[in-house]
């Protein structure tokens, strides 16, 4: 049966199609006709948020806490162009998006009418792809084409464009089931690279799993395998900040997490290693430090869906593209039928190793009966809400780091943080699209102070939708990474790191309709983290903390793993003139 | 350089095994994109190279196949084995790329390119410039009392050297399609 509809129709048809029932948005001129149509059925739950950012980092934790793509529909112009870095978000991180934009009708694109903006010119480079539709008889197949573009493959973020014109006119409707893509990932990794991998794995003395966000993008399965591997072969793991959780925190064989703010441990492994097995990891700059000097003796493995990842940054000997759930079956079916086999002896010995340099407790610091020390802060939060059905999401910043060192995840999805971008303002909208998409669990937003006032004005979605997030400000009234990179490497000129005329969090929460909480003493700490626990509705909670604290360990721009400064005391002359050109 | 003496680069598969990567010495390659004849696709192969830094020599689009709605992008570039690596498998990445064939390493190819020259001049230059055309089997395309208008098509360096010679005789204005290329056989 061929269904004639208008194309605004069509849109919500289409979501239907694809199983979309929530979408993030904020409406304007260019998409009215699909406003209307959003009125007129219950399908489809609409949430409105504050600022278009907000709608697509919403849809960014949305996707990242259920796997499922997250979709906004924003206006043309202004509201695509604030869209623009929660699109370059989703792309450096690869999570899958469906961004619709309205655009200005088709005859008069070009000619600067009121709100237009050359959306796909200028989201070309921040989206996986991206369509102006300009006929709404292919409206249906390219919104059924990008739900396929956004998650086959490295997941991404992709946007329509649709003039205001095409969502008027009538049009044939395509459904989903009709749709042929070219698009096609390639999923199975090559079987003699993978047997390659397996000798190596047998044979190894000093082995390290180095695990990413591609595990978690592959899905709860690839976890699964993941943690069958490291139990079947004893082998270490660690991971970098997009990937923790794949492999459980208080799992035996944990190191935490890697790169220039991760254990010493696990970076004393990554430099020392004789096999590194990468499994859906990018190499990113964050993770390598100094390249000439990272991991040189180790035979690397990469595995990754996405063919220009491999040999990017590092030379790797051992390339295997495809999905990382199907690679790890694979993998783990020839390590059995080949007999199971390490060397264990020397894999004892390299865990005598790394236990010793556990000894280091490189996460030790300072305490204090005074002031809330911020890892005090994030420990007890981890003590307190740990047995919870608990997500947490970050802002940019110190305290992203703390909360990566000392929360505790044991299960993918449930760990949402801006890593490629790095882009402040990301948490809280995101805390609320994790919510949405989990009404019952406790999500926290571990957020620094300056960061959190840059989407701040989401408060009044968390309160219209009556959504329960926890906004758990680290405030040390500066903007504490800046400030750390200004006394280490520019002579502790704090230039405009300070956070002044800060609001009071508690009258701002009041204001909202929210609840308020501050805490500037420790001995106060765990009732009040309680008190936010417990609190039925959304929560700012204010706590003062050190406001010279500084991220620890850390390994200085231009430096090798093994140059990882532990403390204050090691600091002089930690980073050189070519370290400090680097970001 | 690692102690369990793998050999580099064993996935049948990818083209690393085929030349090692780590070479520093620039390269120049042939590039033939195969892409879904859509708007933007251009755009976009374009700005992967100026986003990402890489080198376009020259670059020559039209559509090949009007049935299959297939364009054909060729591009020269140069880099390291390693960027031309990267260059490859970023292309291989845009959705509507079907293809992308490295034609300097995938065996014997031809590059052609077409050119015209506006050489003007009179008297003895005149006769010169029409002579070095017959050597180069360069056509007469438009004349005036005091201009020649030259096509040339051949390889990018017979087409340079032509220029090379037209210069003195009174070379003054050219154009240049680009390479187009196909692997031979
Ligand atoms: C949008 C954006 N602008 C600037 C930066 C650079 N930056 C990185 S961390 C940081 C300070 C963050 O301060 P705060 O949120 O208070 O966190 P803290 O480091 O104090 O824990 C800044 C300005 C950024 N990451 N994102
Ligand atoms: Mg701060």
């Amino acid at each position: 049966m061929v269904q004639t509809m208008s194309g605004a129709k069509m849109v919500v048809q289409a979501l239907i199609d694809q199983g979309v029932d929530t979408i993030f948005g904020y409406p304007g001129g260019a998409v009215l006709p699909i406003y209307d149509e959003i009125f007129q059925q219950n399908s489809i739950r609409h949430y409105l948020v504050r600022h278009e950012q907000g709608a697509v980092h919403a849809a960014e934790g949305y996707a990242r806490s259920t796997g499922k793509p997250g979709v906004v529909l924003v206006t043309s112009g202004p509201g695509a162009t604030n869209a623009v870095t929660g699109l370059t978000d989703a792309l450096m991180d690869s999570i899958p998006l469906v961004v619709l934009t309205g655009q200005v009708p088709t005859f008069m694109i070009g000619s600067d009418a009121f709100q237009e903006a050359d959306t796909v010119g200028i989201t070309r480079p921040c989206t996986k792809h991206n369509w102006l539709v300009k006929d709404t008889n292919d409206l249906s197949e390219t919104l059924h084409t990008a739900f396929h573009v956004a998650t086959a493959g490295r997941p991404g973020p992709v946007l329509i464009d649709i003039p205001k014109d095409v969502q008027f006119a009538d049009g044939t409707y395509t459904p989903a089931s009709k749709i042929k893509s070219h698009y096609k990932p390639q999923v199975k990794g090559d079987f003699n690279s993978i047997t390659k991998l397996v000798e190596l794995m047998e044979t190894s003395k000093k082995p390290l799993f180095y695990t990413g966000g591609g595990v978690i993008n592959s899905g709860p399965p690839a976890s699964q395998l993941l943690r069958e591997l490291v139990a079947g072969t004893n082998f270490p793991v660690t991971s970098t900040l997009m990937g923790l959780g794949a492999y459980p925190a208080k799992g035996e064989n944990w190191l935490g997490m890697l790169g220039m703010h991760g254990l010493y441990e696990a970076n004393m492994a990554m430099h020392d290693c004789d096999l590194m097995i990468n499994i859906g990891a990018r190499f990113d700059d964050r993770i390598t430090g100094r390249l000439d000097a990272f991991s040189p003796d180790s035979a690397k493995v990469h595995i990754d869906i996405d063919q220009s990842s491999i040999n990017k940054v590092i030379r790797v000997d051992i390339p295997i593209v495809g999905d990382v759930a199907h690679i790890l079956e694979d993998v783990l079916k020839v390590w059995k039928s080949r007999g199971r086999k390490t060397d264990a002896t020397n894999v004892k010995l390299w865990w005598n190793e790394i236990k010793d340099w556990k000894k280091i407790r490189c996460l030790d610091y300072k305490p204090s009966k005074k002031v809330i020390k911020p890892q005090y802060a994030l420990e007890r939060l981890e003590a307190l809400t740990k047995d919870h059905d608990r997500y947490i999401t970050t802002e940019v910043g110190q305290h992203q780091m703390w909360a990566a060192q000392y929360l505790g995840f044991n299960d993918p999805n449930r760990w949402m943080t801006s890593g490629g971008l790095g882009t402040m303002g990301y948490g809280f909208p995101a805390s609320i699209g994790v919510q949405v998409a989990h009404p019952e669990s406790l999500v926290i937003n571990v957020a620094g102070e300056a960061s959190w006032l840059m989407n701040m004005q989401e408060m009044g979605t968390a309160i219209q939708y009556g959504l329960p997030v926890k906004q758990f400000i680290l405030n040390n009234e500066r903007l504490g990474m800046v400030r750390q990179w200004q006394e280490l490497l520019h002579g502790e000129r704090y230039s405009q790191s300070w956070s002044e005329a800060l609001p009071d969090f508690v009258k701002l929460a009041e204001a909202f309709g929210a609840k308020g909480i501050l805490c500037s003493d420790p001995t106060d700490l765990d009732d009040a983290i309680m008190e936010m626990v417990e609190y039925d509705g959304p929560v700012i909670f204010d706590c003062l903390v050190e406001k010279h604290e500084n991220c620890f360990p850390m390994i200085p721009s231009g430096k090798a793993h093994n140059e990882m400064l532990l403390s204050d005391t090691t600091l002089d002359g930690a980073i050189d003139a070519t370290g400090s050109v680097l970001v | 350089m690692n102690a369990l003496k793998i050999d580099k680069g064993t996935s049948s598969k990818s083209a690393y095994n085929i030349r090692s990567i780590h070479g520093t010495d620039e390269e120049r390659h042939t590039l033939a994109v195969i892409v879904a004849n859509e708007p933007g696709v251009l755009a976009r192969v374009i700005g992967l190279f100026s986003g990402r830094g890489y080198n376009i020599e020259s670059l020559t689009v039209a559509e090949v196949d009007h049935e299959g709605n297939t364009s054909r992008i060729t591009i020269v570039t140069t880099g390291t084995p390693q960027i031309i690596e990267q260059i490859k498998a970023q292309l291989g990445r845009i959705v509507p790329v079907y293809d992308v064939h490295d034609l300097t390493v995938e065996g014997p190819s031809v590059e052609r390119e077409l050119s015209m020259f506006k050489v003007s001049g009179t008297g003895d230059k005149r006769v010169e410039a029409l002579r070095l055309a017959d050597v180069f089997r360069a056509n007469v395309v438009d004349s005036t009392l005091t201009s020649f208008t030259f096509e040339v098509v051949g390889s990018p360096e017979k087409i340079d050297a032509f220029g090379e010679l037209m210069r003195p005789l009174g070379l003054t204005e050219m154009a240049r399609t680009g390479v187009a290329a196909l692997a031979r056989g």
